[in-house]
């Protein structure tokens, strides 16, 4: 039988795994709540911003937490350009080719990372112990992070619920044409959406360089993985991604240490094909 | 239409030929570029069976991968022909379709919906693939045991490509069979209205559950058929070229630039971004890694934007219009 | 305060507005009145911004408001209560209430606005934090009329409001736009249900297939056959 302070540790870091991952899906959600459209480059976004970090600090020795806002801005500013680039010439294309508008960003900036900083993994040392807390072992990167994605959340729900401009952007989702009756400009409101999600991604890239290692292809983990959490939450479900985030996080986390990391993968996808065949809108499906 | 048919003629005339052509060293290199093509071709028209009714799939590098790895893995471990083991492989792949499909189609899971829930079943397909790596190789892949005896129909490897160019060949023209038979037959029909309302459609009888599940398993068996023909020609499977999200967008990609809703599109489409890749590749060789992939994503995004019904579907508005216009003007 | 010159609007191919011409006073209100697909929303969305004008002027207040888009629009100060209410179904009451000051101008005097909307319609602030789409028909009207107060607009269209709702909630619903009437806003009213709305207008116009067939002082209107026809929703 497997340790049961083994567990606990799993289950807990499961739970701090959960923070940023559900930071990441609230952020694709959000998106796509809105604007009606996947953005499946977005973990890439999140990739270039934790490049960005990476340089301001350990090249260019800025103090980290600079860095992390100038991640922050990055994010802002990419959100921006893919909007106003990529998005909005497509608003009303065809399902199909939004899809592969972004997927060709994908391949993009995927191939342009690899041109530019080649496939070497770049990290950043954060040189801060490794706490104990009952017997069980926590990393103080990864319970900052998860703290400060919960900070970051809380702040989005604020925003959205508290602001003239949240509340804007959450009815713009429900009925844009009496959204402009109300004087609201819904493609303006579009353009603040998306500066949001990138804000979101900004945060996520730099809560995830100060655990994970970064390269090109770091989308290829992390994206398919806030898709899963998107889906299973009910795409446009702002809470359902939420719960989402927590029950694949768990189940990494605790099958990762009961079976094997990969496998701990493998099981919580195959949860996903499962439960899809159940309740394919999600659990807590909105959007049809 | 005749001097169309005429052309038509001529092309797969000449494509039959191509193998004993005195192109000298060219000629190796140019049918194994042409077998690629033949092959691609047909995975993206058998996709687009699924995109042009609005079943909009990112994730047939699931069906491919398993209809890859199957056959591969099959002979592998027991020996079994490829004749028999595609069959399973395609079988497995219709499994697959149908555990996915169904829900999908019962509870109008479509557009962007469908489209990630299909990449997700692509990533998953990946991972397994690479979490199994006792016996699938990994990321690194695995290759295809050789044969006793150095060119064997049981085995279906072949030392002359030249064989596999014919293989290639008919197995694309058998998919153009199959997507003339689809375009006439009544699925059509009835795909269509689905695709407009699908409620409407069932108002009216059309069963739309069952149609829309038999075009999916339809397109996901010759994906996987194709998967097992590449897979022998190879001689190698990879879960990163065969699976995931990579090649799902590749083959969407190949077909909505050719053109989704043309006999011809997909493979226009597959013959140019083969081509293009080719030519980056060879510009470049191995100088500035990741130019080729850029220039390839940087292409794509900005035909996506400016040629939205394709570079075949734009050039046969072209010929329309101006078709319409001497008419007008005469 | 409100001059339509000879609008031409339609959707695509399709006009469903021929040289319409249509004036309101301020203090003034005014009612369009036809059958089924007269074009009466479409004048609307015309007046409002939401649909483009092919040829014709719209002015408001002496100033030329043609080709305007719909968020422009409100901010000169005419607030479109929309066909069907369409107001946020997910948004709470009181959401839906700020998101009709969202204009820059209205934010300054929200809590005033809130509080006449709440003492005008009592019902709405009975449940400030429900679901609006939640509420009944004739609640969800209220709402919307609410909305469009929030805007602090000098006038209020008001497409079909009686639709879809019973017929106590209907006569509930126009003893509601008289007393917007009387706190000072000027209205301009579509709606099938004639014999009703003219009795709380100064002036209607008739709309048919587009085209304005006839125009007067209410009382007039009233007395004529197409009133005593047997108009849908009558």
């Amino acid at each position: 039988m497997i340790d049961p302070l083994f567990l606990l540790e799993a289950v807990v870091n499961g739970v701090l795994l959960g923070g940023v991952l559900a930071l990441l899906s609230l952020g694709l959600n959000l998106i796509f709540g809105v604007i009606d459209i996947v953005w499946i480059a977005y973990v890439d976004l999140v990739m270039l911003c934790m490049y960005a970090v990476y340089f301001m600090h350990t090249v260019y020795h800025w103090d980290l937490w600079v860095a992390g806002v100038t991640s922050v801005v990055a994010g802002v500013a990419l959100g921006l350009l893919v909007h106003l680039l990529i998005i909005s010439p497509i608003l009303s294309s065809p399902p199909i080719n939004q899809l592969l508008a972004t997927g060709g960003l994908l391949f993009f900036i995927q191939s342009f990372a690899t041109l530019l900083w080649g496939t070497d993994h770049r990290s950043v040392r954060v040189n801060l112990p490794v706490l104990e807390v009952g017997g069980i072992f926590i990393s103080f990167p990864r319970l900052i992070a998860f703290a400060l994605s919960i900070l970051a959340m809380l702040g989005l729900y604020l925003f959205l619920t508290r602001t003239f401009v949240g509340t804007a952007i959450r009815a713009v989702s429900q009925d844009r044409d009496a959204t402009a009756l109300m004087g609201a400009n819904p493609l303006r409101l579009y353009l603040v959406t998306s500066a949001v999600g990138g804000a979101m991604a900004g945060i996520a890239g730099a809560l995830l360089i100060i655990q994970y290692a970064v390269h090109p292809y770091f989308g290829g983990a992390f994206g398919p993985l806030t898709f899963m959490i998107c889906v299973l939450g009910g795409l446009g479900s702002m809470f359902g991604a939420f719960v989402a985030a927590f029950i694949m996080s768990q189940v990494i986390s605790v099958g990762g240490v009961l079976i094997s990391t990969e496998m701990g993968y493998v099981v919580a996808f195959v949860i996903f094909i499962v439960l899809m065949f159940v309740r394919p809108g999600g659990i807590f499906a909105k959007r049809t | 239409m005749s001097w169309r048919r005429l052309w038509a003629v001529l092309i797969v005339a000449l494509l039959a030929v191509e193998p004993f052509l005195p192109l000298g060293r060219m000629r190796e290199y140019l049918v194994h570029v042409i077998v690629q093509i033949f092959i691609w071709s047909f995975i993206g028209g058998a996709w687009s069976l699924m995109g042009r009714f609005g079943l909009v799939s990112l994730g047939h590098g699931a069906f491919l991968g398993v209809g890859a790895y199957a056959t591969c893995l099959l002979w592998n471990f027991f020996g079994l022909t490829p004749w028999i083991g595609g069959l399973v492989a395609v079988l497995l792949t219709v499994v697959l379709a149908v555990v996915i499909g169904y829900p999908c189609s019962r509870f109008q899971v479509v557009g962007h919906y469908f489209g990630l829930v299909t990449l997700a079943v692509s990533e998953v397909v990946r991972l397994l693939i690479i979490a199994e790596r006792d016996w699938t190789g990994g990321s690194l892949g695995v290759s295809l045991k050789p044969a006793p005896s150095d060119s064997s129909v049981w085995a279906l490897q072949f030392a002359d490509k030249r064989v596999f160019y014919y293989v290639a060949m008919v197995l694309w023209l058998f998919g153009l069979w199959v997507w003339v038979r689809v375009d006439r037959s009544m699925a059509s029909r009835a795909m269509e209205a689905i695709g407009e309302d699908e409620t409407a459609a069932a108002s009216v009888g059309i069963h739309v559950t069952r149609f829309k599940l038999g075009i999916t398993v339809l397109s996901a068996g010759l994906t996987a058929l194709g998967g097992a023909i590449l897979v022998q020609y190879l001689a190698y499977a990879n879960p990163d070229t065969m699976s995931g999200i990579g090649v799902s967008l590749r083959i969407v990609f190949a077909v909505v630039l050719g053109g989704m809703y043309s006999l011809l599109g997909p493979s226009v489409g597959t013959a140019l971004t083969i081509a293009l890749s080719e030519f980056l590749r060879i510009y470049f060789g191995i100088k500035l890694i990741g130019i080729a992939e850029t220039i390839y994503g940087l292409v794509l995004i900005l035909c996506i934007i400016f040629l939205p019904s394709g570079i075949y579907g734009s050039l046969q508005d072209a010929f329309r219009r101006r078709a319409t216009a001497r008419t007008a003007v005469a | 305060m409100l001059k339509l010159d000879r609008i031409t609007s339609g959707y695509g191919a399709f006009t469903a507005l021929w040289d319409v011409s249509v004036r309101v006073e301020a203090g003034e209100a005014v009612a369009v009145v036809g059958p089924n697909g007269a074009g009466k929303t479409t004048l609307m969305r015309v007046i409002s911004g939401l649909l483009p004008v092919r040829s014709g002027r719209l002015v408001f207040e002496d100033r030329d408001l043609t080709g305007e888009k719909a968020y422009d629009v409100v901010a000169h100060g005419i607030a479109h209560v929309p066909e069907g209410r369409r107001i946020f179904p997910a948004l709470t009451v009181g959401e839906n209430l700020k998101m009709g000051a969202f204009l820059p101008a209205a934010r300054k005097h929200y809590r005033e606005s809130l509080e006449r909307v709440y003492t005008l319609f009592p019902v709405l602030a009975e449940r400030p934090t429900q679901r609006a789409g939640s509420l009944s028909g004739g609640e969800q009207q209220m709402l919307a009329v609410g909305r469009a107060l929030m805007s602090r607009p000098k006038l209020i269209l008001l497409d079909e409001p009686s639709m879809g709702l019973a017929p106590v909630m209907v006569l509930r619903l126009f003893d509601l736009i008289r007393r917007v009437r009387e706190e000072g806003y000027t209205i301009l009213v579509v709606e099938q249900n004639v014999r009703q709305v003219l009795k709380i207008v100064d002036r209607a116009y008739l709309l048919e297939v587009g085209r304005i067939r006839m125009e007067g002082r209410a009382s007039e209107l009233a007395e004529q056959d197409f009133v005593r026809k047997a108009y849908v929703g009558a």
